[in-house]
């Protein structure tokens, strides 16, 4: 294995290192809330930290790439197949592959983790986009035109508002499936949640797999939650349609 | 940062992977193995549950919602987790795989089946058919794209999951990825090429029985290769 967890050589015996603790935690229990106790600060909280950083900045730079293609595409039909296709590819490959993949090129970095990342959240982001920059009705389009509005004003107030809630069920999906394959980043960095469970699955520390795997689900689900209120706060229009 | 651009690797790769064909092929026959017990699971339970809920149309927060935690969902997560419950083994990881499977699958034949337009449905009743024929002869037909859309991801899905298997002992191209030890970073990259090369395989034939099995009036709108994302977009 490469990267963090190729550690142990010959003459390190592996012990299992289930802490010091309880009796919960020395029969292998379970779920242990006091090794959670314990390992909060040390363990669980910074693999949490580095897991949204992991996220936040993957889904920012791939939304950043996406936004542009989709508005160059809107534009430029021509230049939608090729980025399709490339993105479609990508979104295939397997992500413990892509990451092995990307290895001899960038390393055993953060690089390496995020260029995969992003590279997943690209067809998610770009199809929603451009998909919700297209849905904008041609009459709404006519009113804008008639109103005097010049193409990039049309764009700015008209489409990418009327644009927001696709792209946030393309940012939604993107943020959730990332905070997932993130976990497998602890492949290539000691990093993220996926770290705690790689190391707890070579022990079989139980409570280690269930803490990190609830918090992972968990931040997804959070997320999922903060970006559904976003998307209210973006789109006030919608929810005055909805009372009605 | 970055270390060294050393695309050599990528050469002595390929080579580790003609060099070690038998135990490529062993461990590809594995993964192989692992995927479709995993699927054929997967597809009995979600395919008919899907189908007969979008039929009814009824269900739709239990489809949607268990879209939304499929994907909330980290597969190593569930692997690790069967793994605590089921320990090591075939079954507890193709177990893992389709928990993996289901929502995918699920969902799109709910949404497609439950999406088909009222009046087909209704001239077909009107033509004197039965439940079981409006199923299997309009439903079916006109939902197939995004049924296997929902497949494809799946099984895109499974496969690259199943690498990680082994780090619970499942076995596959896996155990080639994470034991660098014995292998070499050769050997890494080259299993690496290996899933890859066996998730775009498998997503292109089912693209192609996909194709066949549509009927000949509808063929002009599936994709040849395009991956389902659920773009979450409801269209009005």
């Amino acid at each position: 294995m490469t990267g963090p967890l190729a550690q142990g050589g010959p003459g390190e015996p592996v012990i299992p290192d289930f802490g010091e603790g309880s009796d919960c935690v020395v029969e292998n229990r379970l779920f242990c809330p006091d090794w959670v106790a314990d390992n909060w600060s040390g363990v669980l909280q910074p693999a949490l930290v580095e897991h949204v950083k992991l996220t936040v900045i993957a889904v920012a730079i791939g939304f950043a790439i996406s936004l542009a293609a989709a508005l160059v595409t809107h534009r430029l039909r021509l230049a939608e197949k090729p980025f399709v296709v490339f993105s479609a590819i990508v979104y295939t490959i397997p992500s413990l592959a892509l990451f092995q993949l990307l290895v001899p090129v960038t390393g055993l970095t953060v690089t390496t983790v995020e260029v995969a990342l992003v590279g997943y959240t690209l067809l998610i982001l770009y199809r929603n986009t451009l998909e919700g920059l297209r849905g904008v009705p041609a009459d709404v389009l006519e009113a804008a035109r008639g109103m005097g509005l010049t193409r990039r004003q049309t764009l700015w107030r008209i489409e990418l508002p009327l644009a927001v809630p696709a792209i946030m069920a393309g940012l939604r999906v993107a943020v959730v499936s990332t905070i997932a394959l993130a976990t497998v980043a602890a492949l290539v960095i000691p990093e993220g949640l996926g770290y705690p469970i790689f190391l707890a699955l070579r022990e079989a520390f139980n409570t280690e797999i269930i803490a990190a795997g609830l918090l992972a689900i968990g931040l997804a689900l959070v997320a999922d939650g903060l970006l559904v209120l976003a998307e209210r706060a973006l789109t006030p229009w919608a929810r005055t349609r909805r009372a009605r | 940062m970055i270390v060294g651009f050393d695309l050599g690797v990528f050469a002595d790769a390929l080579e580790f992977v003609v060099d070690e064909r038998r135990l490529i092929l062993e461990k590809t026959w594995e993964h192989l193995e692992l995927s479709a017990a995993a699927m054929a699971i997967a597809l009995v339970v979600a395919l008919p549950l899907g189908a007969w809920l979008g039929h009814l149309h009824r269900g739709s927060v239990l489809a949607v919602n268990v879209a939304n935690l499929g994907r909330a969902l980290p597969s190593l997560v569930i692997i690790a987790v069967a793994f605590v419950f089921l320990g090591v083994g075939f079954w507890s990881v193709a177990l893992a795989l389709v928990v993996l499977a289901i929502p995918p699958i699920l969902t799109n034949a709910y949404v497609a089946v439950d999406g088909v337009e009222a009046d087909a449905v209704e001239a077909a009743r009107g033509m004197g058919m039965s439940r079981w024929q409006i199923i299997r002869r309009i439903e079916l037909p006109l939902a197939l794209p995004l049924i296997f859309a929902g497949i494809r991801t799946a099984v895109v899905f499974v496969v690259a999951t199943a690498t990680i298997a082994a780090v619970a002992g499942g076995g596959g191209l896996g155990d080639i990825i994470v034991n660098q030890a014995a292998y070499g970073l050769e050997g890494v990259v080259g299993a690496a090429i290996c899933v890859s090369v066996l998730a775009l395989a498998a997503d292109g034939l089912l693209g192609l029985v996909q194709r066949a099995l549509t009927p000949p009036g509808l063929r002009a709108s599936t994709h040849a290769f395009e991956p389902d994302v659920g773009t979450g977009v409801t269209r009005r």
